[in-house]
């Protein structure tokens, strides 16, 4: 029998949850500081489903340095475009992770960065366009300890 | 802690109008300011807070940072080239620095 | 199904599920091409060999950690080797000489060099490795100092010359001088259990290789990355660091760096992965 990783990780499952902080414990941001971040991104305005594509792991294999990307579906003309993308995280100690801000120039409306997250946590991406319109799109990450190597 | 010097990777020269991909990578340690240091005081927040890309003095891409971004900051964006010209990066630190670096692409 | 359980006796009973209910699973498919040059990371073990076919730690880890080993612009680990390269030119010491006052280009001169390495020196009478070679050259060419053990410069000048050999099948030459017997003595302590965990290089290196600890996929503890850039600590780690963290795991007093015991390891080690290419820096977990 082969055990796939999440097999492992469900099997383990006492041993998986962890912060990848070395020192202390700081107090963690939570889904309700999140929302705030949204809302003051947005100017109030609950983003819609769609356009945005955010690309993680499902498992990260360590903490401090996870692959991140997002995507939005825009033309990137002068007429339409995509403003800027925020990333957040819930369990973070503060939410904000990197804000992408885009042009006409840009071509694409989409980047690639690396990001610490401190435990398993959703991350969000949203995106305003040019007319003030607002798309979401959210992953949970599990990040895990390892053995020694962890 | 010497400047860091940033690696920057783009094509040497393109099509009109062509979207091309940036990469670039920097050294920084991005400290967090959530660490302690071994005698238990926080070590306080110093990061590189901002990151931008323009192509001949127009707003190609930035990116805001929180402490949430990784050491050795790394980026991969697109650029749509209209014409021959000059890339400028740069990144600001928290302590004001502020480090730069131009490439050239041709538009053939 | 190879799950194990493997009961650890605790000195002081302190209760650590550590090894209990291990998982499975096989290193990933994949092949390695850094910047389109082919890595060997599957190769016919040496003789007298435990295993049949020695397997790279790249083929261990996600593949989200193999794309960045993959692309050496993404590495950050080629930070520090591109910063080293200014340090190879930059005079130091008190006959005023930089490495290339002696060694030229470092492309050159070094290609090749750090696959084959822990070597016989004969004038210490005893193996030495990349990082003693340096300060070899630091204290006898150039009147420098030598580096103090895991210096940032130390690290990077290491990985500077171990990138040249990128590709090269590791080897070591157990015929020169008394090679051999520290081969023996490195072989001794990769199985010698130790600490209040009582556990060898072995137990996981080797009787455990696949199996996931916690959330780790153990690998043959090969050394063909090293200096590996970690995620974990975001900078580059050097092999002897990595050999006193193993150490210090099982809870033991650990070796000072490139004591005998830990210089036999490496040659016993570096032996362990012959034919498998230099990846430095490689990047791990």
């Amino acid at each position: 029998m082969t055990l796939t990783r999440r097999q492992a990780l469900v099997a383990g499952a006492g041993a998986v949850v962890a912060t990848a902080l070395p020192f202390g414990m700081p107090a963690f941001a939570s889904e309700e500081d999140t929302q705030k971040h949204i809302m003051e991104f947005t100017g109030g305005k609950t983003p819609e489903a769609g356009k945005i594509t955010l690309d993680a792991p499902e498992i990260a294999e360590n903490g401090n340095t996870v692959p991140i990307g997002v995507t939005v579906d825009s033309p990137m003309t002068a007429d339409s475009y995509v403003e800027s993308v925020i990333l957040l995280a819930d369990g973070n100690p503060s939410p904000g992770v990197a804000t992408f801000n885009f042009t006409p120039m840009s071509g694409t409306a989409a980047a690639t960065t690396r990001m610490r997250l401190a435990k398993t946590q959703n991350v969000v991406a949203v995106a305003k366009m040019n007319d003030g319109s607002v798309f979401m799109d959210q992953k949970q990450i599990k990040v895990t300890i390892g053995g020694c190597g962890g | 802690m010497s400047t860091p010097k940033p690696r920057v990777k783009l094509p040497k020269s393109a099509a009109k109008d062509e979207i091309i991909t940036i990469k670039t990578l920097i050294s920084h340690d991005m400290e967090s300011g959530q660490r302690k240091d071994k005698d238990g005081n926080a070590i306080p927040r110093k990061i590189l807070n901002t990151f931008t890309c323009e192509f001949n003095g127009q707003a190609v891409f930035s990116c805001n940072m929180e402490p949430a971004i990784s050491a050795n900051p790394y980026f991969e964006f697109n650029a749509r080239v209209p014409e021959s010209g000059t890339f400028k990066f740069s990144w600001v630190d928290d302590d004001g620095t502020v480090i730069t670096h131009e490439q050239d692409i041709e538009v053939k | 199904m190879k799950t194990r359980l493997t009961i650890i006796s605790l000195a002081g009973g302190i209760a650590l599920g550590c090894f209990a209910g291990l998982a499975h699973a096989d290193p990933v498919d994949d092949t390695l091409e850094i910047d389109g040059q082919p890595m060997i990371t599957r190769a016919p073990a040496p003789e007298g060999h435990p295993f049949d076919e020695v397997l790279s730690g790249w083929l261990f880890r996600e593949a989200e950690t193999r794309a960045v080993e993959a692309d050496s612009f993404q590495n950050p680990g080629m930070l520090e080797v591109e910063r080293a390269a200014e340090i190879w030119s930059t005079p130091e010491g008190t006959a005023g000489k930089s490495c290339e006052t002696c060694h030229g280009d470092v492309s050159e001169s070094m290609k090749g060099v750090g696959a084959h390495y822990p070597k016989w020196d004969k004038d210490a009478n005893r193996p030495i490795n990349i990082e003693l070679q340096i300060d070899k050259c630091r204290t006898e060419q150039m009147g420098a100092e030598p580096y103090k053990f895991d210096a940032k410069d130390q690290k990077a000048m290491t990985a500077l010359i171990k990138n040249q050999s990128l590709g090269e099948p590791m080897s070591v030459d157990l015929s020169q001088g008394d090679m051999q017997s520290w081969w023996d003595r490195g072989k001794d302590t990769y199985y010698t259990r130790t600490g209040q965990l009582n556990l060898s290089c072995s137990n996981c290196h080797e009787d455990s290789m696949g199996n996931m600890i916690r959330a780790d996929h153990l690998s043959q503890g090969q050394v063909n990355g090293f200096p590996t850039y970690r995620l974990k600590q975001s900078a580059l780690v050097s092999l002897h660091n990595r050999f006193r963290g193993c150490i210090r795991d099982t809870r033991a007093e650990f070796p000072k760096a490139f004591s005998d015991e830990l210089m036999a390891l490496e040659v016993y080690v570096t032996w362990r992965g012959t034919g498998l290419s230099v990846e430095t820096p490689a990047v791990r977990q």
